[in-house]
Parts: C-alpha cells; structure tokens; sequence
C-alpha cells in the first residue's frame, strides 16, 4: 500500500495543508527511477509496439505500421503539451480536467509532484499517452489511410484518453474519488484502446480476402518487439509506483511472473488445440499476461500473480479465437481480444486477489464483493465511453476524410500507395 | 542428349548435387521454384487465424546428359531426393536438339 500512499493520499494531503509546512522535497532515489521508467515506456512504443505489429503485417504494409506508431508518439507529445496534460491532470470537475495547466503551464524546473519533478511527472505519463494509441494501429493494419489515422488519434486522445485518465488517476476524478483500483492502466490505456480497436475494426470491415489474408511476414521481428514490450513493461507497471519504494520492486516481481504464466499457459492452449506450440502464440501470452497484471501490479502479491497470468493466457486465447473464428471480427492484429479482454480480466481479478487473504496488499476499507463492485462499474463506464466517442469519432473523420483506402490500393500494399517506399528492396 | 528437370524437396538438394556428381555430372542449374502436385498445399496457423498455402516451395534441378548418361542420372536422382512420403517430386526427361559450349564453340555431346 505504500505506493498507493505515495501516489494517491499523500499529493492530496500536500495539497490541502501545504502550510502546515510538509517539505515538497524531491526524492531523487524516486526520481532517477521515474526518469528510467519513463524510457522504457517510450521504448515499449518505439520501437517495441512498432516491431512486434510490422512483423505480424505483410511485407508490403510493414511501413504503414511503423510510420502509424511513430507518428502517433509525435503527434499526441504535441497534443499533450497543448492541452493534453491539463485536460488530463488539472483541477476542472469530476470528468475531465481544466484548461488551467494548458501549454505546460506552471511546470517551472522546481515544480514538485509527490516526491518527483513535476516535468518528470508529465514526461512518465507522456509515454502512456503514446503507447495508448499506438495500440489501436493493429486493429485497422494493411488498410487505413495514413491522414485518416491521424485526425482520428488526434481526435481521440482528446474525447477518450485524456478523461479517462482523469476519472480514474486525478484528484477529484469520479472513479478515482469511488476508490476504482487501476494501478497502472488497465482501463486507462488497455479497455480504452481495445475497445476502440473493436469499433474501429467493425467500423472499416474485414481486410480483403480475410480470414485468409496472409500471413505474418516476419514473425522475428514480431518476436524482438514482444521481447522489447516485456523489457519496457517493467517502467509501465513498476514505474507506476512514482517512486523506487517496495511497491515498484513488487510491481516488477509480479508483472514478470504474470507474464511467464500466461506465456506457458496460451502456448498449452495451442499445444492442445492445434496440436502445435507457436512462437507467435508463446509471445501473444506474454502480451495477455502484462497487459491483465497493469491493473493489479500494485496491489497483488506473487501467488495473486500466478492466478492472473493463467487467466489472462486461457481468457484471452479463447477471446481471440471468438472474435476471429465466431464473430468473424478483423480486428487484424488482436487488440481489443488481448488488451481490452486482458485489462478487464485484470482489474476484476484486482478485487479478488489485493485482498491480504489472498497474498495481496491489502483492500483497505473495502471488502472483495464491495470492491468487485466498484471495479465493474469503472470498466463498464469505460467501455461505454469509448466505444460511443470512437464510434461518432471514426464517423465524423469518415466524413472528413475516408478512412479506407480503396480496394486495389489495398492489393498493392500501403507502403508504395501512402508513403511512395517500400520495406525491402531486396 | 537428354534434359533432365527434377522438382524436388528442397532439403534434399545437397544429396542430389553430391549424387550427381558420383555419377559424372558435371553441371548444373538450380531454380528455386513454387508448386504443388498430389501433396497439395498445406494450412498454417496464427493465433487460431488458418492461412492456406497453395503452393509449397521446391527446387527445379536441370541436368543436360549424353544418352548413355540419362538413365543413371535417373536413378541417382531418385536415390538421394525420395523420402517415400507424399510431395518428393518428379522427374521429366526431353530431348534435346541442340547444345553450344559458349566459351569454346564445341556443340552436341563435346558441349555438355
């Protein structure tokens, strides 16, 4: 709980009573590691995300993928500064934040959040704003259109992300204030891209040909990504804590043990379905299991973890098994199936296991039922969110600009027809 | 003289380069190549997604032999590339009318 501490009760305590005379001092033990964690979640993007979907594209779309994440990470930086962070982290009401730190007002060099550097504190949370986005790009891959893509993500960060991350992060948000427990995004980044990756997918149809519209195209390249995705995850989840306490270590330890679970247990679920373990399956586990720790990682002890990797590699194979095989969705590179599926595991499965009788943390006030009921009611108001704001978004930038590019320049690829390049002259 | 043309498995190129040679071949020309016969394709998976495959790949090996040459260039061939199972390939034999060594200008049987 000290990291709950730190990050939730003692900023409120420092900003009602600051004459009390409570030094904002900054920890710089805290802040090297912030500083550290903020890198790896940028490097999670760029070039991790970014890697392990152009591998999972044909060749000829693999820089469309690459040029869509490396885009988003400029562009919502741009965003974040304008009105992103403010929107975000500023006062304004129980939904969304004011425009009162717009442009990065009043972020001084001395700046103090808890024990942080307030700019170390925007910058962390800068590279969650990236990833978030960038998230989506796998369900539309090899067939959206590259300015469609960015009114689209502009747009959506600002209507969904930023007040997410208000109900749930800022002082005074609505689910923060019910005591909603997402440690370190898992309604915030993954519910929120998932289920955008639904719509859009249902919005824009099937690639051409699907389900058999090709095979991945380089799945090393698919597998260095997901290596870098576990790397960077440790800066996501531990780096959450805001500072080098216990609860980031415990982050760290469960987030891998999460991780590894779930690896082993979707590769089983292949193994006995399929008749073969596949790398491509091995690493989509791993995905699954980080993405359903994210919620819980400051809350769950290691058992609680081994619990939520398993059902995070059994729920979300038999997640994407429906929405491909029954629900004949292309949502082309799985996102809503492992991270929207994955987030809700997770911060359902928090409720159960943050409690101390079940190796966690401890639920405070709350009893597991009670909490279980508050989890529900911030995933359910997230999806809500989402799938409307994406919905009415995806159309109004359809009207603006079409999202699809036409069938023959999807045939030809994405790479020659948008960007005039190809991945490889060979 | 005969032209040879095996399509076979590509893993089993090696054995029949080395065959080839036991028996006096003395060249060669390899093309890796797409195709299927009664072996048809094959269905891979990815996360549960089939993708069909319709044509597997193999190498093309083309041999030009003198006629006492052809029947056991035949048989090395068979030799090293048969697995017994489904998809090793085939072999097709043509006459040939005609063959230059370009460097010298010999021709027919001195040319090969």
């Amino acid at each position: 709980m000290s990291s709950f501490m730190k990050r939730i009760v003692l900023p409120i305590i420092l900003s009602i009573w600051p004459v009390v005379g409570w030094s904002q001092a900054i920890d710089t033990g805290d802040t090297a590691w912030i500083l550290t964690s903020t890198a790896l979640v940028l490097f999670m993007t760029l070039p991790g995300l970014s890697l392990f979907y152009a591998g999972l594209v044909g060749s000829r779309n693999v820089l469309s993928v690459v040029m869509q994440c490396f885009s988003i990470a400029c562009l919502v930086s741009v965003i974040w500064v304008i009105c992103g962070y403010s929107l975000s982290f500023g006062s304004g009401n129980a939904y969304v934040g004011d425009l009162s730190r717009a442009f990065l007002s009043g972020v001084e060099v001395d700046s103090v959040s808890g024990t942080i550097p307030e700019s170390v504190f925007v910058m962390f949370q800068l590279t969650f704003a990236i990833i978030t986005p960038a998230l989506f790009v796998g369900a539309f891959a090899e067939r959206m259109r590259f300015s469609a893509l960015l009114l689209f993500s502009a747009a959506w960060v600002v209507v969904v992300y930023f007040p997410v991350v208000h109900w749930v992060w800022a002082e005074g948000g609505w689910l923060f204030d019910m005591g909603f427990r997402d440690f370190a995004g898992g309604a915030v980044v993954h519910i929120t891209a998932g289920v955008a990756a639904l719509v859009a997918a249902m919005l824009m149809g099937n690639r051409r040909g699907f389900p058999n519209s090709g095979p991945p195209h380089n799945l090393p390249m698919t597998v260095t990504g997901a290596c870098m995705l576990w790397v960077g995850w440790f800066g996501f989840n531990a780096g959450s804590a805001l500072g080098s306490s216990g609860g980031a270590g415990m982050a760290m330890l469960v987030t891998h043990i999460s991780a590894a679970v779930a690896s082993l247990t979707w590769m089983t679920c292949e193994w006995v379905k399929y008749g073969k373990p596949s790398v491509l399956g091995i690493v989509t586990g791993m995905v699954a299991g980080l993405a359903t720790i994210t919620p819980a990682s400051g809350f769950v002890g290691p058992v609680g973890a081994l619990f939520i990797g398993l059902a995070a590699g059994f729920g979300c194979f038999v997640a994407t098994q429906y929405i491909k095989q029954t629900l004949k969705i292309d949502d082309s590179l799985d996102v809503f199936p492992v991270h929207g599926v994955g987030g809700m595991i997770g911060l359902l499965l928090t409720a159960v296991f943050s409690a101390s009788a079940y190796d966690g943390l401890g639920l405070g006030d709350e009893t597991i039922g009670s909490q279980f009921v508050i989890q529900l009611i911030g995933i359910l108001a997230t999806v809500v969110w989402t799938a409307i704001a994406s919905f009415v978004l995806l159309k109004v930038v359809n009207a603006i600009s079409p999202l699809r590019v036409s069938d023959d320049e999807e045939t030809e690829g994405l790479d020659i027809v948008l960007h005039e390049e190809r991945g490889y002259n060979l | 003289m005969k032209l040879i043309t095996a399509v076979i498995k590509p893993f089993r190129l090696d054995d029949v380069r080395n065959a080839l040679a036991e028996v006096g071949v003395q060249g060669m020309t390899v093309t890796e190549v797409k195709g299927f016969g009664r072996q048809r394709g094959h269905t891979e998976l990815y996360r549960g997604a089939e993708y069909v495959v319709d044509f597997l790949p193999k190498v093309k090996v083309e041999v030009a032999v003198n006629d006492d040459l052809a029947e056991r260039v035949v048989e090395a061939i068979i030799g090293a590339a048969k697995t017994g199972k489904v998809g090793d390939g085939k072999i097709f034999i043509t006459e040939l009318l005609e063959a230059h060594r370009i460097r010298t200008g010999e021709t027919g049987d001195e040319a090969i």
